[in-house]
């Protein structure tokens, strides 16, 4: 397995040029719709950024965030994940790529019911090979990481949403991964919840050089990023470094 | 889960009532002795007996030693029956009593479990002597052991030479063990006096072979016509019945109730793995959800296969294990309850593991290969 680091530091992490998505419709009259939600989105990101991604709703903020998470497939375009093209990659490799290289922080928290939180942050772990003792250590240091530690054996819905939000991201940073995609990590929570958990990315940012690729509507929590990117209707309009 | 678990047990009980049943009347069939022919006083019309067998008396023991010298016969068995009061000591006890030869228990293939049955001699000499059946020297010995010991049939002393081994149920449905057996000589002259005057009630007649049996049966009607002076064209006043033709009706009878058992339990089993699918779909939604969750965190198909397969492996095999218990405690509580012979097989607990399993397995595991089949995205956004 290729590994992040070997990479030549001129290439940035992301690259995606002209990467459109379509999606079809199925509809009882017309037959089948296409609707295009991305157009030609052309997107460099380095190593140690942090780019807030903004756009009103429906502006495919999401869709591209799926597309970056290697969740989903681009209609055309293409998509370089440190220098990797993705679309060359078979299904292992894809799922290898999401454990490894990469770790994703939903709006929804998307922990596992009837889990501990424990488990919940060493299964990444457990789908790379790591032995479970080996893992339940490794989970239960980023849930102390992450002020958890006393929460590590409750299941998610004896959790504050501000907690399943910490433990998602604790899943997401189990591998060591060199970029989190976030995609409205903060949609869910109070402002000052909110607050914490932006905290959380940044100090991983300023610490650890990580990567962090984040989507919202809010312009404070934008403000922690160094990098604002707004979508339009499926396009790029603004891209700009802001100073923190 | 629940589903499975009755599922098979509904199967197990089912199968094993049926084969409990088909047993018992195997055995009954097998308690009767081989190759047998009843030969019964009275006429037959159309196939039913016209009258009872009670009421003439036109077989004798002549009869019976006619039929004896028939070259295709073994063994013949005159008997004479009739209820009487038993007492040994203090204990009563009202029974049938039997009146027979020696022959009777060779033709029966009834052994004794203690002592010996009467003698030829014992038969010629009309001795007080009698053979208990199991039952009957249970209620009126206990456990004291009969042989040897007096008992008083309608008064009259009595000597106990042996008990008999159980034989069980006959297929009529008598306990053929609540029973005695004396001479057919004292029976006649001593016990039931003028009531049978020189005749018997009925006899077993054993041929030598099954194959005989046919030939066999012609040759005591033709026999029994030409005692009884009946001339042609007249009814006869006794009635030939082949035992192995009636024991394949019952066999055949068992065989059948069997088959309906099975298929209601197949129904059963049918409907619990409807069930276990239901469940299965149910959870489909919940299921291609966690599969996407596990997809973004780096799952690839084939772990998720793993552990679904998995998954429905161990809810098979509890439940499976769970139903088999069920289904043996039903079972054993049924044979408690009804007095009814269960009969469990490896076989019947195998098919209703094996198909309650692969109804399971696949309805498990089909939802999720279809959901593994999905791109994350899409499996996420399942609802
Ligand atoms: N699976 C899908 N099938 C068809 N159309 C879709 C699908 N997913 C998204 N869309 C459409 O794509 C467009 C962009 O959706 P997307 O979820 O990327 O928006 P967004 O920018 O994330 O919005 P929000 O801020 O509300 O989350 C929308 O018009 C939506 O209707
Ligand atoms: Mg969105």
């Amino acid at each position: 397995m290729m590994s992040v680091q070997s990479e030549s530091s001129a290439e940035p992490l992301i690259r995606v040029e002209r990467l459109c998505k379509i999606y079809s419709l199925e509809s009882g009259v017309n037959g089948t719709v296409n609707s295009q939600v991305l157009y030609d989105v052309s997107l460099s990101i380095n190593r140690g950024e942090f780019v807030a991604i903004m756009g009103h709703s429906g502006s495919g903020k999401s869709t591209l965030m799926n597309l970056l998470g290697c969740l989903d497939t681009p209609t055309s375009g293409h998509y370089w994940l440190a220098g990797r093209d993705v679309a060359s990659l078979s299904e292992k490799e894809l799922a290898s790529v999401r454990n490894h290289n990469l770790g994703f922080v939903f709006q929804g928290f998307n922990l596992l019911k009837r889990m501990t939180a424990l488990d919940n942050v060493a299964t990444p772990l457990l789908y790379a090979g790591v032995s479970r003792a080996e893992s339940r250590q490794r989970a239960q240091e980023l849930l102390q990481q992450t002020g958890l530690g006393k929460f590590s054996e409750y299941q998610p819905n004896q959790l504050s949403g501000g907690q399943q939000q910490r433990v998602a991201i604790s899943r997401a940073l189990v591998n060591n991964p060199q970029l989190i995609l976030a995609d409205e990590p903060t949609g869910n929570l109070d402002t000052q919840t909110s607050g914490e958990i932006m905290g959380v990315f940044k100090r991983l940012n300023r610490e650890k050089g990580i990567t962090i690729v984040l989507v919202t509507h809010e312009d404070d929590i934008a403000a922690y990023a160094s990098r604002l990117v707004r979508l339009k209707d499926g396009r790029v309009i603004h891209d700009s470094k802001v100073d923190s | 889960m629940l589903g499975m678990i009755i599922g098979v047990a509904a199967v197990v009980l089912m199968l094993s009532i049926g084969q409990g049943a088909q047993t018992t009347v195997n055995q009954a069939i097998a308690s009767m002795g081989s190759n047998l022919f009843i030969v019964l006083p009275g006429a037959t019309s159309s196939g039913a007996m016209r009258q009872t067998s009670g009421s003439v008396q036109t077989l004798t023991l002549g009869d019976a030693q006619a039929v004896a010298s028939l070259p295709s016969i073994k063994a013949v068995a005159p008997i004479i029956t009739g209820t009487a009061q038993l007492n040994f000591g203090a204990n009563n006890w009202s029974t049938v009593v039997t009146g027979v030869t020696p022959d009777y228990f060779r033709v029966r293939n009834w052994d004794t479990e203690d002592g010996e049955v009467f003698t030829d001699t014992d038969f010629r000499s009309a001795a007080r002597v009698v053979v208990l059946g199991q039952v009957t020297a249970k209620n009126l010995f206990g456990d004291e052991d009969p042989t040897g010991k007096t008992i008083r049939i309608k008064k009259s002393p009595f000597i106990v030479t042996g008990v008999l081994a159980a034989k069980g149920q006959s297929l009529d449905g008598r306990d053929q063990d609540d029973n005695v057996f004396i001479p057919l000589t004292t029976g006649q002259r001593q016990v039931f006096g003028s009531q049978f005057p020189g005749t018997i009630r009925f006899m077993m007649v054993q041929g030598k072979s099954p194959e005989v049996m046919e030939g066999a049966e012609s040759e005591i009607n033709q026999l029994l016509r030409q005692r009884h002076r009946l001339a042609e064209g007249m009814d006869s006043d006794f009635t030939v019945r082949n035992m192995a033709a009636l024991a394949a009706v019952a066999t055949g009878a068992a065989k059948v109730m069997s088959l309906m058992l099975g298929a209601i339990a197949s129904v059963s089993l049918l409907v619990g793995g409807i069930g276990i699918m239901n469940i299965m779909l149910v959870s489909v939604t919940e299921r291609t959800r966690e599969i996407g969750i596990r997809m973004a965190i780096g799952a690839n198909r084939r772990a998720i296969l793993t552990q679904f397969l998995l998954e429905a492996l161990v809810i098979c095999i509890l439940g499976g294990l769970a139903g088999v218990a069920l289904g043996i405690g039903g079972a054993w509580a049924v044979s408690r309850a009804a007095d009814m012979v269960v009969v469990i097989t490896f076989g019947m607990v195998g098919l209703a593991f094996f198909f309650a399993s692969a109804v399971g397995i696949f309805f498990g595991f089909y939802p999720a290969k279809k959901a593994a089949a999905l791109r994350p995205v899409e499996a996420l956004r399942y609802e």
